[in-house]
């Protein structure tokens, strides 16, 4: 809605989306709604791990593996215990099972505990400021996802539709 | 120190949340107003001090006057356009 008073283009901006993890999630969410706040164009492609964050269920996890700088703390108990940074070796993460979803459950925590929105209500911001969000046909064929996989908002396109944005986008990352 | 004192006819509490939300909550409050009407915001992050500068400056409304009030942060935005 409401751009520049003087018929200025609105910046674009231009994200792909990667990676499903949790951690990986936030970054183009967060991107994505600040940019349409400022009344940006906004695309984002959702493409390999990243296409599962355009499902109508939306669950990413984290993964402690290959985030060996991952501070793991406890969101609860008092404010010294919680300071803790908690050393967590790749070879016990590697063999405990359930260590994914403790890990996951640990930073839903922290991060409500902190004031953080959620990734749906992230994503539903961006719906509701007309952010587009484009599902990678190619990641779909490959992993055997369809159509009704994703929520109505979700676009379907390819390399070529994400190009044909970005080309006169002001910003592009690659996330 | 005398501070402005300006005809608010919307306020925003956005105390408790972190980034991007006062700056989405904010766009969103600012969709429902007149032209030159002031809105009231305020937040407890301080990131939200340098992001609704530069929200200000994007969007081109007038970000009337930013308040450090010592863990809490109030803003006077007026709708331009």
């Amino acid at each position: 809605m409401a751009s520049a008073p003087d018929n200025d283009k609105p910046r674009r901006l231009a994200l792909i989306s990667s990676k499903g993890t949790l951690d990986w999630a936030y970054p183009p969410f967060i991107l994505a709604s600040a940019a349409a706040a400022m009344d940006w164009e906004v695309a984002i492609f959702f493409t390999f791990f990243g296409l599962p964050l355009l499902k109508k269920d939306l669950d990413p996890k984290v993964s402690p593996l290959g985030n060996p700088a991952m501070p793991m703390k406890m969101p609860f108990g008092p404010e010294g215990f919680q300071q803790i940074n908690w050393p967590m070796p790749n070879i016990l993460m590697a063999n405990m099972p359930g260590f994914e979803s403790v890990a996951t459950g640990l930073m839903k925590k922290m991060f409500k505990n902190k004031g953080v929105a959620t990734i749906d209500e992230l994503r539903e911001a961006c719906v509701d400021m007309d952010v587009r969000l484009i599902g990678c046909q190619m990641t779909m064929d490959v992993f055997g996802f369809s159509r009704e996989d994703f929520i109505d908002a979700a676009e379907i396109g390819g390399a070529a539709t994400f190009l044909a944005y970005a080309a006169d986008a002001d910003v592009s990352l690659f996330i | 120190m005398i501070m402005a004192e300006f005809n608010i006819k919307h306020t925003l509490d956005c105390s408790g949340l972190l980034c991007p939300m006062p700056v989405v909550k904010t766009k969103k409050t600012i969709q429902t107003m007149e032209i030159g009407e002031i809105l009231e915001m305020i937040a407890t992050d301080p990131g939200a001090m340098p992001d609704m500068e530069a929200w200000a400056k994007q969007t081109r409304h007038e970000l009337l006057e930013s308040r450090d009030e010592g863990g809490k942060y109030r803003f006077f935005i007026k709708k331009t356009h």
